[in-house]
């Protein structure tokens, strides 16, 4: 019996269920450093820790029988691909988080029947993007985009995004961020689920009793909050306005002592980060706080001008969008690390050839797993590994092999992580460090190449300086 | 490692490929012959296209086949065409918008997601527009060429039922239902479901009663819409369009000798339509359909300009087409030697009888040949040897011209 368990928000709550149940789990805590707990009283269960999002995947496509995660990630998956053999069997009555669409309060629109005449063209962002493609049908918008990003969708409204659909525990949190709620489009709490087949022919009637479900509750819809003195008016746009964004995460605090280096004052943007939006002592420039996988993309559709980010996110965008108009304009020096590929050391591969030798005998099909989607993907193409899936994962990648994935396309700083996870780094594909980059028509308006320039010559100066 | 096609996609073979062939040259001749000129849309389009003019429902939205293109890091996606009309309207504002009526067809397939990957995902379609008119006789002689196209690849019996989206629309809301619910019920009805009608309630007797005459009784003359009229009563004003139309539309059809009738729970296909609607049955099997969408060209963005169209379904014409084996007048000329004068005698022949209308094929090495009508065999010395293998005879001939004419004999 194999069970997916989930890191991150919904663990303790989860960790004491289990406890309750009498799994006898251990190593399932916060600061457990192995992915697979042990079931004491269950020795035939092996649970495994996923990132929450990759839950019910590995349910829906049979690696795991059973599995617990919010029902939005439920949903999200289920609205592109209904007919799968997810079965949802029951709430557990925690992880309250309610999917939202909200927009800003200074957006022009305060009703989800204003969407259509309010705006041109309707950008919706979200960690959710198939559940925000499906509302913007639902709600026939005339014409939207949907921007898919891997977190921070509450500072996107109104510069960047018409709409955002967030998940938040309560309604009362999104007036911190200027946000309105215009709808709730889910009520999600943590739900347990199972593999069609798996509730079909395996017996898995003792973890079933033991994890007690209650039915959905159904809550009567909540009347939308209005705001407080009603709509705000739109805000000016000021297209001389140089827009940066930095990122949040790993690449924080280095980009931080980076900008200190150069004597760019910025207030706002210390660890623990309070605001998405620190002020900057540098006129006509304003700074947002995203994560460092959306800049790219974010560049690229002139949501910012200039960003911080790594090597690795513009290949893994550039591979996807070739004409794109990002491009690398510094490199910052920091952050480095080394993206490989990784198999599990129970496999006889050591190079890339043993490999392809391998696929159609010891591996049927390559499971490559990898944060970076794209440029797994080139690599298993030009590497003619030729039957091979890509499996999109959101961290924790490592966990995958050897069950749930053969090939790993992952960074590394000494490999370390790597090797106590019994894992064999078999190729490498390129080293990466912070860079800025910038879009190639920001770089080259009139109106915003002076400040530009001067942004690039101050970070040059103190790259250089290393 | 066994290669198989994509779930829900269908592999056309030699046979399959004469049947879309013979379908697409009868349905292009009839077009081509009444003045319609031949397009062809891209099979990309933005999927904005679709739900700007918010006449595909959401749930049809949601099952078409979307992604970002190579330059989509906007996040606007793609789709592969869904639909044959809206890119065809997309086209026709594009490229040809005038005052004047423009006649359009073309032979597309179209793309929709289905779950179960056992029925078709992308299905192709011979279509026509006619753009520019509202005259009930632009519908009628849209169906008339439809029916043509079917009589001469011999479906059959047809039968043209007809339903009206605007005496529908008005129904919907002179029973004094919600915006929402008016599309609701009418997106049920187009989906098929022909109880949908039948569960509204209503406290107006004239209005039931005349409901009730259009869901037990199928009319199949003028006369009957005569007969709908005079039961509504004090409501009939704001049927009467819908009734003229379909009156004008029935009266023709009926001096034309077309087999029609009337059943208002037929209309299928898109919330676009705007007037009447008709679908091709043979026997019991829908052929084609279509309608009048006279509000489709606003909602993509063009002026207020009237149109009607209709497609006949290929997939299923293939399925019903009888076509006579095409071995029949196969010929495979055999030479029986190998050195070169044989094989330019043989070669020869074979051009010849081409020449004649005969499929003619030289034998590459087959051991048992089978499909061909006649073995021609030509020796190095000697006269060539026919064999008719439908009758077993066989025959000798001095000449190619003396072969021609007994195989001509024998037609």
């Amino acid at each position: 019996m194999k069970l997916a368990l989930p890191k991150g928000r919904l663990l303790q709550d989860t960790a004491a269920l289990l406890e309750k149940a009498g799994l006898g789990l251990t190593g399932y805590n916060e600061r457990a450093r192995s992915y697979r707990p042990k079931s004491t009283k269950f020795p035939d269960l092996f649970p495994k820790v996923f990132q929450e999002k990759d839950v019910p995947i590995q349910v829906a496509i049979g690696n795991y029988d059973l599995g617990i995660c919010g029902l939005d990630w439920v949903e999200e998956l289920l609205a592109k691909y209904p007919s799968g053999d997810l079965v949802k069997v029951g709430e557990l009555g925690y992880g309250k988080n309610d999917l939202y669409v909200v927009a800003s309060r200074y957006g022009g629109v305060s009703s989800v029947g204003e969407i259509n005449n309010g705006f041109e063209k309707v950008r919706i962002v979200s960690e959710y993007q198939n559940l925000a493609e499906l509302f913007a049908l639902r709600q026939r918008v005339k014409r939207f985009s949907i921007l898919p990003i891997w977190g921070a969708a509450e500072v996107y409204p109104p510069e960047s995004a018409e709409l955002a659909i967030i998940a938040e525990a309560s309604v009362g949190s999104f007036a911190k961020y200027d946000l309105v709620p215009l709808a709730r489009i889910l009520m999600s709490k943590a739900v347990l689920i199972a593999n069609r087949n798996s509730l079909a022919k395996a017996n898995m009637s003792k973890l079933l009793t033991h994890l007690r479900t209650t039915e959905a509750e159904t809550e009567e819809e909540l009347p939308m909050p209005t705001v407080m003195g009603g709509r705000l008016k739109k805000l000016p746009k000021d297209d001389s306005v140089i827009r940066l964004a930095l990122p949040d995460g790993h690449q924080q605090r280095p980009t931080m002592e980076f900008l200190q280096e150069a004597g760019i004052g910025i207030r706002g943007y210390a660890e623990p980060l309070k605001t998405r939006r620190p002020a900057i002592d540098m006129g006509g420039t304003s700074v947002k706080v995203i994560r460092p996988q959306d800049m790219p993309s974010q560049v690229a559709n002139e949501n910012f001008d200039l960003a911080v980010t790594g090597e690795d996110w513009l290949k893994d965008h550039l591979y996807r969008f070739p004409s794109s108009p990002v491009v690398k304009v510094l490199n910052l020096g920091f952050g480095r690390v080394t993206i490989v590929a990784v198999v599990s050391e129970d496999l006889p591969i050591n190079d890339v050839n043993q490999l392809r030798n391998q696929v159609g005998r010891l591996l049927a099909t390559v499971r490559v797993a990898s944060e970076y989607v794209n440029i797994a993907d080139k690599y298993a193409r030009d590497n003619h590994l030729e039957r091979y899936k890509i499996i999109p994962t959101w961290g924790a990648s490592e966990a995958f092999l050897p069950e749930d994935a053969d090939l790993l396309i992952e960074n590394t700083e000494t490999g370390k992580t790597l090797s106590k996870h019994k894992l064999r780094v078999i190729d490498t594909l390129f080293k990466s460090s912070a860079c800025l980059i910038g879009n190639s028509n920001a770089l080259a308006d009139p109106l915003k190449r002076d400040r530009i320039e001067h942004i690039i010559n101050i970070m040059e100066e103190t790259a250089k300086r290393g | 490692m066994k290669v198989s096609k994509c779930k829900g996609m269908v592999d056309l073979l030699p046979l399959d490929m004469a049947k879309f062939r013979h379908i697409e040259q009868v349905f292009r001749d009839s077009c081509l012959k009444r003045g319609y000129g031949e397009i062809r849309t891209p099979t990309l389009e933005y999927l904005h296209l679709f739900t700007a003019s918010g006449t595909l429902t959401p749930g049809m939205l949601g099952r078409v086949y979307s992604f970002l293109d190579w330059d989509g890091w906007s996040g606007e996606r793609v789709v592969l065409r869904p639909d044959g009309t809206i890119p065809a309207v997309r086209l026709y504002l594009e490229n040809l918008e005038s005052g004047k009526i423009t006649k359009l067809f073309y032979v597309e397939n179209t793309f929709t997601f289905e779950e179960t990957g056992r029925e078709r995902r992308e299905r192709w379609q011979c279509s026509t527009e006619l753009i520019g008119s509202s005259e009930p006789l632009a519908d009628v002689e849209l169906m008339l060429l439809a029916l043509e196209v079917l009589r001469e690849l011999g479906i059959g019996p047809l039968m043209v039922r007809l339903s009206h989206a605007g005496l529908i629309k008005t129904l919907l809301k002179e029973f004094g239902l919600g915006a929402a619910e008016q599309t609701e019920i009418f997106d049920r009805v187009l989906e098929g479901d022909i109880k949908a009608l039948g569960e509204i309630k209503t406290d107006n007797a004239d209005l039931e009663r005349a409901l009730a005459l259009l869901l037990d009784v199928k009319g199949i003359s003028p006369n009957f819409v005569g007969n709908v009229r005079a039961l509504l009563g004090k409501a009939l004003p704001s049927f009467e369009p819908s009734l003229n139309d379909l009156a004008s539309i029935t009266e023709m059809l009926s001096v034309m000798d077309c087999p029609y009738e009337i059943d208002i729970t037929s209309g299928r296909g898109f919330e676009y339509y705007t007037g009447i609607m008709f679908q091709f049955y043979s026997s019991t099997e829908r052929v084609g359909g279509g309608g009048r969408y006279d509000d489709l060209i606003p909602l993509v963005g063009g002026p207020p300009i009237p149109a009607s169209g209709f497609a006949l379904y290929m997939d299923r014409l293939m399925d019903m087409l009888k076509m006579e084996a095409i071995s029949y007048q196969r010929v495979l000329v055999k030479p029986q030697a190998s050195d070169m004068s044989v094989l330019k005698t043989s070669l020869e022949t074979a051009c010849l009888l081409r020449e004649a209308g005969y499929i003619a094929e030289l034998d590459l090495g087959q051991e048992k040949p089978s499909g061909y009508r006649w073995l021609l065999s030509m020796p190095k010395h000697g006269l060539f040897q026919l064999v008719d293998q439908t009758t077993g005879g066989k025959s000798k001939a001095s000449s190619q011209a003396e072969v021609l004419k007994i195989m001509e004999e024998s037609n």
